[in-house]
């Protein structure tokens, strides 16, 4: 890839990283100001004497509330990220396996021409890597499990996947995503128990028929899309962050072949990984698409189709083992390293 | 008339002053890769004497190999000493593939100490020495792929007006002569078996 190209990667993700910010913020907007505008119009017909909800303090509480997270997202995103997967940081190598871990970033982060990033390692027999971090703190993780089915080569070549992330930028983006995404889940969970148990313990809620007559439509119309933007909004940005990721992977499949000029050795390292049917237990599932391949095992990234289009973080590791053995042949026959394939 | 005369100018200006800039920046880019490539030698001229030192009690009577790696070495600091882009990168080249030679013939001689290879100190040196090789042939690829981005830069039309006045002149690539070197030099000191 040229530096036209990466120039234009990065500018994209940066673009993109921004897009969420606003969007998530939007989303929280919408949270707090529309439950204060289905709760106006509920109370605006009140007698004196009644409460009138007149002030959106629900809207201003999402607001600040959801500025805060994404501030804390973007300060402790990576660190957060990490420290859900039990990771501990490799300050000086213990074990030879360890060893050859922090060469091989050395490695490649002078083929990339990048700073090193900081080195973790997560305890679980699973081969799988990851790559986190915002702004020039980069952090990348590798299992137990990987150091000890790869060789040399296919670690070097795993890493260099990782590093290309980090170049390219993509890591910010895919950070905020699991740190935003993961609050959007919790908070709509919250809501929709806090809905579901007032509804069965209060008997004068929302939704009894007795009082529907004297109701407000325009106030049930405004709940009822609340209601349902509260419930699809995990869904939605699942999906979101799948999509973001899967295009991502064969970009920095390719880069990585361009930083070892071995693409065979990482078609080898994603064969061994993909042949490890357990799933990455350490890796929870909203830092999935920081992944290598899908923590979940081979149920997605094994098929092809709509379904697994959809859902699944990873492309085919079929297809992109296909691509890296045709850039290994084309660089055998030819001596030339030809990416976009 | 006279604002498009003026806007054109202004145009060509800006033009002028961010292609100068590209290709200075380019022109450190350079640099900075060879200063990469540097370090990455450094580090391998400093793991010899330790590599050395660890197999020179096992193995005295093989002293004229030991003796070649040391020689080689110490001949390799002196060309890299006075080399940069603008020149001797060829030299460099030529004595770093002969360091290589001399360290995989010491490889081979080392292979047939048995005694030699269980030890636990040449496994770690195993690994430092394949690393080392690879962080020079890394640093090596990268300096070679931003030197060629800047000369096909100052040779392309609009820039290569700008060539002289930006002191640009080609860097000169690591071009790799003896057909051995092309391969990474496979260093095994220890029992591992690779897959």
């Amino acid at each position: 890839m040229n530096s036209a190209n990466l120039f234009e990667q990065q500018k994209v993700n940066r673009r993109r990283s921004i897009a969420l910010i606003v969007i998530f913020l939007l989303f929280c907007a919408w949270i707090g100001f529309g439950a204060d505008l289905a709760f106006y119009l509920e109370t605006s017909r009140a007698g004196t004497g009644h409460y009138r909800h007149t002030i959106p303090w629900f809207g201003i509480a999402f607001l600040i509330l959801g500025t805060w997270l994404v501030l804390e997202g973007w300060r402790n995103g990576p660190l957060q990220v990490l420290r859900s997967c039990a990771a501990r940081e490799i300050l000086s190598a213990q074990t030879p396996g360890e060893q050859m871990l922090v060469n091989t970033v050395e490695e490649m982060a002078i083929a990339s021409g990048i700073p090193r990033p900081r080195i973790w390692m997560i305890p679980d027999s699973d081969p799988n890597a990851l790559a986190t971090g915002i702004d020039g703190r980069a952090h990348l993780a590798a299992t137990e499990g990987l150091l000890a089915i790869l060789g040399r080569d296919e670690l070097q070549a795993v890493v260099a996947h990782e590093m290309s992330h980090i170049r390219n930028c993509d890591v910010r983006l895919m950070t905020l995503l699991a740190s935003l995404v993961g609050v959007l889940a919790l908070v709509s969970d919250w809501t929709r128990r806090i809905l579901l148990d007032s509804g069965r313990y209060r008997t004068g809620g929302f939704g009894t028929p007795s009082r529907d007559r004297d109701r407000n439509p325009v106030a049930l119309l405004v709940l009822i899309l609340w209601l349902a933007s509260v419930v699809i909004a995990p869904v939605v940005s699942r999906l979101l962050a799948l999509g973001v990721s899967r295009s991502r992977e064969f970009l920095a499949d390719a880069t990585a072949a361009q930083f070892t000029r071995n693409p065979l050795a990482l078609a080898s390292a994603l064969e061994k990984i993909e042949s490890a049917v357990t799933p990455t237990r350490s890796v929870t599932r909203g830092s999935a698409h920081l992944c290598i391949a899908d923590p979940q095992g081979l149920k997605l990234t094994g098929s092809e189709g709509i379904f697994a289009d959809l859902f699944a973080t990873h492309p085919p590791m079929r297809l992109r083992i296909a691509r890296l053995k045709a850039m290994g042949y084309r660089l055998e026959k030819t001596g030339k390293l030809v990416t976009d394939i | 008339m006279m604002w498009i005369f003026l806007a054109v100018l202004a145009g060509l200006a800006i033009w002028l002053i961010t292609a100068y800039n590209g290709l200075v920046e380019l022109k450190g880019q350079v640099q900075n890769a060879w200063k990469q490539i540097d370090v990455q030698l450094k580090r391998r001229y400093d793991l010899i004497p330790n590599l050395v030192n660890a197999v020179k009690g096992a193995m005295n009577f093989e002293r004229e190999t030991l003796e070649a790696v040391i020689r080689a070495r110490n001949q390799a600091i002196q060309v890299q000493a006075a080399a940069g882009p603008e020149g001797g990168v060829q030299a460099v080249a030529a004595a770093e593939a002969q360091l290589g030679a001399a360290l995989s013939r010491l490889n081979v001689v080392v292979e047939q100490y048995p005694d030699l290879k269980a030890t636990g100190n040449i496994g770690q040196m195993q690994e430092e020495l394949t690393s080392t090789e690879n962080r020079v042939a890394f640093a090596r690829q990268f300096y070679n792929d931003t030197a060629t981005n800047y000369n096909i830069r100052q040779r392309q039309f609009p820039w290569s007006l700008l060539a002289g006045m930006a002191g640009t002149s080609p860097a000169e690539l690591w071009e790799i002569s003896d057909e051995r070197e092309r391969e990474v030099p496979v260093v095994d000191l220890s029992m591992t078996t690779h897959p």
